[in-house]
């Protein structure tokens, strides 16, 4: 059993590291909401392209004249990346910048893969899903946004954490369960708190948790860049970015790759100079065809001159922790039910966020009523403990 | 009381349930999209419902709840 002593920093703890991250997980809770269901809106609104039905075996146009459809949309800008969707491989994504570094003015234009036919001009930055995903991920602020709020998914670590051990001294004369509603309002929130918290605690663990990993991907690519790929490519060291017009078929790189790792599908291709990639070549990322492996990739780097494979390195651990942990954090790879079941813990980890603020304001209340606010901040020793531990105080 | 449950079991029993039946939601789905993805509902559900039941099951007619009034439940010292 805890000491007075170790309850009361525990109850510390618990205070203010939830009180510092509360509005940021509220933020992100409301925000997160609408993106577990982001290719349903996308539906709804219009805005998911979809290609139309053509029989089964269909021939498939060639990339290059994908890549230069697309191109011909937006002319002046370089193609960065060539995607496609895990679950329909009928449409091309193609991303086209200015510059070969990451930058928020790209443009994403959808090729028919058959056709080799301008489906849509997405539009990008803008609309009402856009603003959730920036709020989302990096409150408009790039990476030490998406920093930022890693940090706060830290705090929330901590919070749920000293929750838990908190939750003995709190529960120890009730069963599971109780909701004292015959008591103040004060007390079936501290209850519900209690309550709402405990059955959350392991997914809004592996959701805080992998959403904070999800903030270093930036740092874990440039880190796989560094740590692993300019070994690789120590024979390129130095040269330039590889010139249009020195640059062979892309379709040709693909082959290669599909033909060095067979058994996989195409995920996306980054080309020469972005952040995915090297100066010298198209890096081919494939994944696997099973549930689990689906989520991981095998790049395969082809010289975009040549078009011969140079190597297909295994992915570091890391990203394979990143790329794992992002379904945990999204929530779609359960069908329907896992994201209405997503949304519904979402909702309720939002009571516990918004409950526990409900008990430090009304702790504050009485107090601050009797003596001056002055008082309340440092006069109160153990404030936390007192407050916290004996709901009634205050009720 | 019946079979005298340890204080332990009391406290943690369905909290240590309920959590090892998310987690085992959450990595079936992983690993399998057919029976995988049916045990994350089941996983995932009856958590959900358990949250439900007792966040607006209807107040208990007596209240036994409370044996001592005098003495504040929720203090730890």
């Amino acid at each position: 059993m805890l000491s007075s002593t170790a309850i009361r920093r525990w109850s510390w703890t618990h205070k203010w590291s939830s009180l510092v991250c509360t509005i940021f997980m509220l933020l992100l809770c409301l925000t997160g909401l609408p993106l577990i269901f982001h290719h349903e809106i996308g539906h709804l609104l219009g805005t998911e392209v979809e290609a139309p039905a053509m029989p089964e075996g269909t021939p498939r146009a060639s990339l290059d004249t994908v890549i230069t459809a697309a191109k011909a949309v937006h002319p002046g800008r370089m193609v960065q990346f060539v995607s496609q969707a895990e679950d329909d491989d009928k449409v091309w994504f193609v991303t086209l910048t200015h510059t070969p570094d990451p930058t928020e003015d790209f443009k994403s234009v959808a090729v028919d893969a058959r056709t080799a036919k301008v489906l849509s001009d997405i539009p990008t930055n803008q609309g009402f899903m856009n603003l959730m995903f920036r709020l989302h991920v990096d409150l408009f602020a790039g990476l030490p946004g998406k920093l930022f709020l890693g940090f706060m998914g830290l705090l929330l670590l901590v919070a749920i954490v000293t929750g838990v051990v908190l939750y003995a001294p709190f529960m120890r004369k009730l069963q599971f369960g109780d909701v004292r509603r015959e008591r103040s309002t004060r007390v079936k929130w501290l209850d519900l708190h209690n309550l709402l918290g405990v059955v959350t605690l392991v997914w809004a663990l592996v959701v805080g948790a992998t959403g904070m990993i999800n903030t270093w991907a930036d740092l874990m690519i440039k880190y796989w860049q560094y740590d692993q790929l300019s070994t690789l490519l120590a024979p390129y060291k130095g040269k330039p970015v590889i010139a249009m017009d020195q640059r062979g078929p892309l379709q040709q790189a693909v082959d290669a790759a599909r033909t060095h790792a067979p058994g996989n599908k195409l995920s996306f291709i980054a080309f020469p100079g972005t952040s995915f990639s090297s100066p010298h070549h198209n890096t081919v990322f494939l994944r696997g065809a099973e549930p689990l492996t689906s989520r991981l990739l095998q790049p395969v780097l082809v010289d975009a001159h040549s078009g011969q494979v140079t190597a297909a390195p295994q992915l570091p651990w890391y990203l394979t922790a990143l790329l794992v942990s992002q379904p945990l954090h999204f929530g779609d790879y359960g069908g329907m039910p896992m994201k209405i079941l997503w949304a519904l813990l979402d909702i309720a980890t939002i009571v516990v966020l918004g409950s526990g603020l409900y008990l430090w304001l009304r702790r504050r209340a009485p107090a601050s009523a009797a003596a001056p606010a002055t008082a309340t901040a440092t006069g109160l020793p153990a404030g936390a403990t007192a407050t916290m531990a004996r709901p009634e105080q205050s009720a | 009381m019946k079979n005298a449950p340890t204080p332990f079991r009391t406290l943690w029993g369905w909290p240590i349930v309920l959590g090892l039946l998310i987690a085992s939601g959450l990595a079936t789905a992983l690993i399998s999209d057919t029976w995988g993805d049916w045990w994350s509902w089941v996983g995932l559900g009856l958590p959900v419902a358990v949250m439900a039941w007792f966040a607006w099951r209807p107040t208990p007619a007596a209240s036994p709840a409370d044996p001592d009034p005098g003495d504040d439940p929720a203090a730890p010292f």
